[in-house]
């Protein structure tokens, strides 16, 4: 029952979606297995945060090494998880001015606002621009050109870099109409539109075979990876 | 005290000190509000507050903003806090990360909550309520839909991978949830991902312009992409020994895909650059009031 | 000389680009922008639609983005609303409402005359990654019952006839990753052939051209896309250049250009000193 039940359960929903694309008779069931789908991807979220909260609580009781960070982001997420469910500071809105708790969660001036707009956002922001750095410092270490195929790869990425930028369509200034094509920007257009496109088509046609395969290996309990091998 | 950490330590007390000055003669990283009042209930007014701009502060109704100004110190912070990773791992670097995990995990279990738990969950299984609390703009007379107790029972199953025992009943609302994955990809990607991509293959190769002449640049194109399309999915196959002509063909895919590969360097790096430039004009203009590219405070 | 650069602190290297994005910036230098075909077709599939038309504005990025997207994205919002299309704004991204508000504020400040509910309307988050997409093409009030504020969809003028997102004009997806405009192609536009266009990442523009023009009649890559889509805008209604935050992606075009040059320095660079190493026998 521990692994059989899952299997049909699967099996049973994946087929209700494939069905449901073909007979328009069977959309409602579709539609039904996608508002449930929806509810359990929220609840993820609710599951991923307790396992946080859990892994944190763990660590600082074991005064694990670093355990001073993990009761900073227990903090963090604890209050944050307060004022966003309790919806501190949000006011009523103009439609339903009598409902405090009917405004939305995260209305500007509120604390999860504040958190949200001050903190997560560019601490979010910045961790991501970092790599801007670090991809300056890998290009200048590990793009080499040690072969005609990485000699390619490194003329493409010039043609593009310079053709994304002002100085791409300068030489359009100098060339002479017919061979306008040879200006950087004009080249990226066409690598994007042809080369690239050749390229990515390619790698999506495989791609869907493979999802394709891989679901219905999924479907027809071939492929049991989901469950874990554990029996509890 | 090694002498990189006393130029560093050096460096960060004048530059707070500079900070300090700036902000007492300036007044940078003030944050400006405007109240106003959108809707007034037996006598009770519902007030909100709007950013403006800096230029507008001696206006009747606008103030400074304490909260909104120690945020925007507060931005500035994490952000330096971050990009101070590129001088190596630091506890500050440690903190800032510490926090969002933090505040990150929380705020998607909130989004969560409040926009699919509420807005769906439990307006289908208790509306009475939700009308008279959470969701007032509810349809009166709106009936419980009784098939949502299945999400909810998978729901509780769900959680309970958070129990010491008992970890196999959080299987089957994974299997659910991985069984309608692989029923819809199925299906959308045979049809956009396959078959449409080999009929947006499917091309004349040799091509003529309106004005009924041979179009070589036209030609040229589709002949590329069509052939193009063809080398990379020889490429691909695995089934085939690469040698002989199947090898040549795939040895054109690997240039192809080089090409594609360097195109897509080229944009990653642009998008990266893009992020950069965001934080620092963040830094310059919201911050240290250094710039002022949007007109924010003019006349000051 | 080939001793400094092969022992340089990579520290040199972040500090180069850190003055070749900032003092830009600092400057304000901008530049006139070319517009390529791709953008143009992006620019043509909203600017072709009449007044009144109604387009998914399907927001689908979050801050670690925003740098990239925002331009853009309140480009195609001043763009509609200059249009006078019916805006529907949803995300399927948890930080997105936040993204959407600052679209909707820019409505308020420089639309007044448009109404909320009847020119525009924000229906925010929805959780389930493409699910949502699969159940408003098919029932929208399956996935969204109320705006952000909680209004039922049945009380707003926009949203009272509208039973699913088939008959919307256009899609515009501004898009940072999973889910985006893939999802949408996916489920939406190809499915139910619905006309739409995108703004995306540079990291994710490669990949969706194989749409193009089929599937997806047009895509702004990246901040160099948003720029020249700026462009079209002042171009097209010249009241927006007295606007100086309708020129955000054109202002950002100056970090990008010397950025790019520091970038193809250094890769230059290093390979001469791979060279000359291979020649020592350094390497």
């Amino acid at each position: 029952m521990k692994r059989t039940v899952p299997i049909v359960i699967a099996a049973a929903t994946g087929f209700v979606l494939i069905v449901s694309s073909f007979i328009p008779l069977t959309e409602e069931w579709g539609s039904a297995a996608m508002q449930w789908f929806n509810i359990l991807a929220a609840i993820a979220f609710v599951l991923g945060g307790s396992n946080l909260l859990r892994m944190n609580l763990q660590k600082i009781s074991d005064r694990r090494l670093g355990w001073g960070y993990a009761a900073v982001t227990l903090v963090a997420f604890l209050v944050t998880l307060f004022v966003g469910l309790f919806k501190v500071g949000v006011q009523p809105t103009e439609s339903f001015p009598t409902y405090a708790w009917a405004a939305p969660y995260n209305q500007e001036g509120s604390f999860l606002w504040w958190l949200f707009e001050y903190m997560y956002k560019p601490l979010q922001a910045t961790m991501f621009s970092l790599l801007a750095f670090f991809i300056a410092s890998a290009a200048f270490r590990a793009f080499r050109a040690k072969n005609p195929e990485a000699i390619a790869l490194l003329a493409t990425a010039f043609i593009v870099l310079m053709g994304r930028t002002y100085v791409g369509g300068l030489m359009r200034e100098f060339l002479p109409e017919r061979l306008e094509w040879l200006s950087f920007d004009a080249m990226t257009n066409y690598i994007m539109s042809v080369f690239n496109l050749a390229g990515m088509r390619a790698i999506t046609i495989g791609i869907a075979l493979g999802v394709a395969s891989t679901s219905l290996k999924v479907l027809l309990g071939v492929d049991r990876s989901y469950l874990g091998a554990g029996d509890d | 005290m090694r002498r990189e950490t006393l130029i560093w330590t050096t460096l960060m007390v004048l530059g707070g000190l500079a900070l300090l000055g700036r902000a007492a003669t300036v007044g940078n990283g003030r944050v400006y509000i405007r109240a106003v009042t959108v809707a007034e209930v037996e006598g009770v007014q519902v007030v909100q507050y709007q950013g403006v701009p800096p230029s507008q502060r001696s206006e009747a109704d606008v103030s400074l903003s304490w909260p909104r100004t120690i945020g925007i110190w507060i931005s500035a912070l994490c952000t330096l806090g971050i990009m101070s990773f590129v001088l190596g791992d630091n506890p500050l670097y440690k903190l800032m990360e510490s926090i969002f995990v933090g505040v990150s995990a929380a705020y998607l279990m909130v989004a969560a909550f409040w926009d699919e738990i509420v807005q769906n969950l439990f307006r289908s299984l208790i509306p009475g309520l939700m009308r008279d609390s959470f969701l007032p703009g509810l349809e009166a007379g709106l009936q419980t839909d009784y098939s949502y107790l299945a999400p909810l029972l998978m729901s509780g199953m769900m959680l309970w991978r958070l129990a010491p025992k008992g970890a196999w009943i959080a299987r089957w609302p994974l299997a659910f949830f991985i069984g309608a994955t692989a029923g819809f990809r199925l299906v959308s990607y045979l049809e956009a991902d396959f078959t449409q991509q080999i009929n947006n293959t499917i091309m004349p190769l040799i091509v003529y312009a309106a004005d009924e002449s041979f179009d070589i640049w036209g030609s040229i194109r589709n002949v590329l992409i069509v052939s193009g399309v063809l080398l990379g999915l020889v490429y691909f196959f695995f089934s085939v020994p690469h040698r002989g002509v199947v090898g040549g063909l795939a040895r054109g895919g690997v240039w192809l895909l080089m090409i594609t590969f360097g195109a897509s360097f080229g944009y990653t790096v642009m998008g990266r650059i893009a992020l950069l430039a965001d934080r620092l004009q963040f830094l310059f203009d919201d911050w240290l009031w250094l710039i002022d590219p949007t007109m924010q405070r003019i006349g000051m | 000389m080939y001793e400094f650069f092969k022992t340089l602190d990579r520290r040199w290297i972040f500090l180069l680009m850190l003055i070749a994005v900032g003092l830009p910036i600092l400057r304000g230098w901008q530049f006139p922008e070319r517009p390529s075909p791709m953008v143009q077709s992006v620019f043509d599939a909203i600017e072709s639609l009449p007044e009144g038309s109604q387009v998914w504005m399907a927001y689908d990025y979050d801050p670690g983005s925003q740098g990239e997207l925002h331009p853009m994205a309140l480009a195609f919002t001043r763009h509609c609303a200059l249009k006078k299309l019916k805006m529907y704004y949803m995300t399927l991204w948890p930080q997105g409402p936040p993204m959407i508000q600052k679209n909707v504020d820019v409505l308020r400040n420089e639309f007044p005359d448009l109404q909320y509910g009847v020119d525009y309307v924000n229906l925010g988050y929805r959780p389930g990654y493409e699910g949502p997409i699969k159940l408003a093409v098919t029932d929208l009030r399956k996935t969204i019952a109320a705006d952000v504020d909680g209004k039922s969809l049945n009380d707003l003028p926009m949203t009272k006839g509208l039973k699913n997102i088939q008959n919307v004009d256009l899609i515009i997806n501004v898009s940072a990753g999973y889910p985006g405009t893939k999802e949408w192609v996916l489920y939406a536009a190809t499915p139910y052939n619905i006309s739409s266009v995108a703004g995306c990442t540079g990291v994710q523009a490669p990949y969706l051209y194989p749409y193009v023009p089929q599937q997806l009649n047009g895509l702004l890559g990246a901040i160099k896309g948003a720029a020249e889509y700026e462009f079209l805008l002042l171009e097209a209604y010249p009241q927006l250049r007295e606007n100086p935050e309708a020129q955000e992606a054109l202002r950002r075009m100056g970090p990008q250009l010397l950025a790019h040059l520091v970038l193809i320095a250094l890769i230059v660079i290093g390979n001469v000193i791979y060279f000359v190493g291979r020649r020592r026998g350094d390497v």
